[in-house]
């Protein structure tokens, strides 16, 4: 399917809770509404025209400091999603506001978004509701904050053992 | 979390005798064979693993928040660290996604010296993988064959990049340099030896008993299983699935070189070491295709007029004696090898914006000074529209993805390296549950962990 069909399918079944579309350098992209992520992605990787049978990643952006975004919603979490069976892909985004970052787990779908939305607690402080095990990935549990969130400044030193700064 | 124990061992506890009782045993990060960086926590029943945790994170780097401090260029150093044994693949990669952000395309000849060379790394990451996980069960000839290969292809990567490891060639809108003298030659002797090598591995693994014993249905995961974890690279393909970047989604000059997809369908430690070894075999195809198919022809083209001293020709360009000086080829120390000003124009794009200008042009024209400024000063740089891509490429252990946002500005607003290594280790536990202790061993080697690009 071309990205201009998913998109159409996914508008048919979900119409509002689609808040954006784009298609940028080939790449296509759709906006989901928080309430209706988790039955976008089941949709996603169920309906035997999409197929998305893999979650090749899952990430998030800080938009703290992107220009004209500084009031919008602070987060977003980005799921890559690829169909082995129909080779096409399809990045799925959901925004979500610094005071309620919770987005609905992954882990019942694909068994990978455990690890990846560990790491995204871990870096960007976005938790998601019903994981199973939501410890920290890469840094340490006495870590502090989260480290690829935009208002951590790159030069701050947590070590476990020595001085402090 | 595990708590630390200072009790004396019970009697009979993990004994295996299925009294129920299990001992908690810690492997790494100091054991060898988890390379110093990975931890697994594991409970044992006797010999056998009943429940898995493994920790990650003892190599992270901030790689992902150090892109956001500097231009896009200045990533590139970052790339080589990521998956350090193939980090070729890591530079063409990252420029690539760069590129698809800028919406620029490459020349011809870079995009065949990017797919020969990343070929050559993924020789060599198989090699390291093949040779170390082989050394693990104490066939330590094998690893000596194997690396002694991966020296003759190292050799080569030498003479095009001018590094072993840490190579930083890529280069957003082309590469470093043009490919040196007689390339394809050396390419051709270093495979020849390649091959030998990887004839003799075969005689002394394929079929071992020593070897087929630790490793046929070890560390097994199924075909459900390993999409479900977006394994991909060769142990997806040791499940059956026949899924390769190259082929699926074309880059570089992929689609213009023969080249087969290895597959074995038993998803076990044995099938993923012969697709590894099958996939060199293609891999040396691809180079070799795309180091005869490549345009633009040899290095060195004849100029009219000699080739001067660099220091003379800054000189004139100081004084303002600068007419004529553009079409003056210089002659330029060997650090800069491949990068005059005809062999530059071959592999890098032609955009202003995004490329640097040859230092002919650099230091012969106030134009190419200013171009050079415009790409080196704080607060500019190449600077992509608004925006994000994804590019993803086959590494050596699978996709191996960049997603880039940018704000418009000089320095990447986000950029994620969607590591190959992860989801494997991320189902590692699933592979060794169930089997001995010893089993981890094997398995932890045909994961080919690499900790550079897990931890990032």
């Amino acid at each position: 399917m071309t990205g201009e069909q998913i998109l159409h399918r996914l508008r048919d079944r979900f119409g509002a809770a689609i808040v954006d579309t784009h298609e940028f350098r080939g790449d296509t992209t759709a906006v989901v509404e928080r309430t209706a992520l988790a039955d976008a992605l089941r949709f996603c990787r169920d309906e035997p025209a999409l197929a998305f049978d893999m979650l090749t990643d899952l990430t998030a952006a800080d938009y703290l400091k992107f220009p004209g975004r500084e009031d919008g919603p602070r987060f977003e979490v980005v799921y890559q999603l690829t169909s082995l069976p129909h080779n096409h892909r399809l990045r799925v985004k959901v925004r979500v506001d610094e005071d309620d970052p919770v987005v609905p787990t992954a882990v019942p779908l694909w068994p990978i978004a455990n690890w990846l939305e560990r790491e995204v607690w871990d870096m960007f402080g976005v938790r998601f509701a019903g994981h199973p095990d939501p410890r920290r990935l890469l840094m340490y549990e006495q870590f502090v904050g989260h480290p690829l969130r935009k208002d951590y400044p790159i030069n701050r030193r947590q070590p476990l053992i020595g001085p402090k700064t | 979390m595990s708590q630390p124990t200072t009790r004396e061992f019970m009697l009979g506890e993990g004994s295996g005798t299925g009294s129920g009782q299990t001992l908690q045993v810690g492997v790494g990060p100091a054991h060898p064979a988890m390379h110093g960086i990975i931890r697994i926590v594991t409970e044992l029943d006797g010999e056998f693993i009943r429940s898995a945790d493994v920790e990650i994170g003892y190599l992270h780097r901030a790689f992902e928040k150090d892109c956001e401090v500097a231009g896009y260029n200045n990533a590139i150093p970052y790339t080589d660290r990521l998956n350090y044994v193939s980090p070729l693949i890591n530079n063409f990669a990252y420029a690539s996604a760069v590129e698809k952000l800028l919406g620029i395309d490459v020349t011809e000849r870079c995009k065949f010296i990017r797919t020969a060379m990343a070929e050559i790394s993924r020789i060599c990451d198989h090699l390291t993988c093949v040779g170390a996980s082989a050394m693990e069960l104490g066939a330590f000839t094998v690893f000596l064959y194997m690396i002694k290969a991966r020296e003759f292809l190292w050799e080569l990567v030498e003479d095009v990049t001018g590094a072993r490891l840490t190579i930083s060639y890529g280069r957003v809108g082309g590469v470093k340099a043009d490919l040196p003298e007689e390339f394809a030659t050396k390419v051709g002797a270093a495979f020849k030896q390649t091959r030998e090598v990887l004839d003799e591995v075969h005689r002394l693994l394929t079929g071992n008993r020593i070897f087929m014993d630790r490793m046929v249905g070890v560390g097994a995961l199924s075909r459900e299983e390993t999409i479900a974890y977006a394994i991909t690279g060769p142990l997806l393909r040791a499940v059956g699935v026949a899924y390769d970047v190259r082929r699926a989604h074309p880059h570089w000059a992929y689609d213009r070189v023969e080249f087969e997809i290895p597959t074995q369908s038993a998803g076990d430690n044995y099938a993923r070491y012969l697709v590894r070894m099958a996939e060199m075999e293609q891999s040396m195809r691809i180079a070799e295709q795309a180091l005869a198919l490549m345009p633009g022809g040899p290095v060195n083209v004849d100029f009219e007029g000699r080739p001067i001293d660099p220091a003379a020709y800054v000189d004139q360009g100081k004084q303002g004696k600068t007419e004529g000086l553009l079409l003056l080829p210089i002659r330029l120390s060997p650090n800069l090898q491949g990068q005059n000003r005809a062999a530059l124009e071959r592999v890098n794009a032609d955009d202003k914006r995004v490329v640097l200008p040859p230092k002919e042009t650099a230091y012969g024209s106030i134009e190419g000074l200013m171009n050079h400024f415009m790409l080196i000063m704080e607060g500019y740089g190449i600077r992509p529209p608004r925006g994000e891509a994804y590019f993803a490429s086959e590494g050596a252990n699978g996709e191996l993805g960049f997603y880039v946002i940018s704000d418009g500005s000089e320095r990447p607003y986000r950029v994620r390296c969607r590591p190959p290594c992860l989801p494997p280790v991320a189902a590692l536990h699933r592979m060794i549950e169930g089997e001995q202790l010893a089993d981890l061993i094997p398995t932890f080697g045909s994961v080919n962990m690499i900790g550079g690009e897990l931890d990032r």
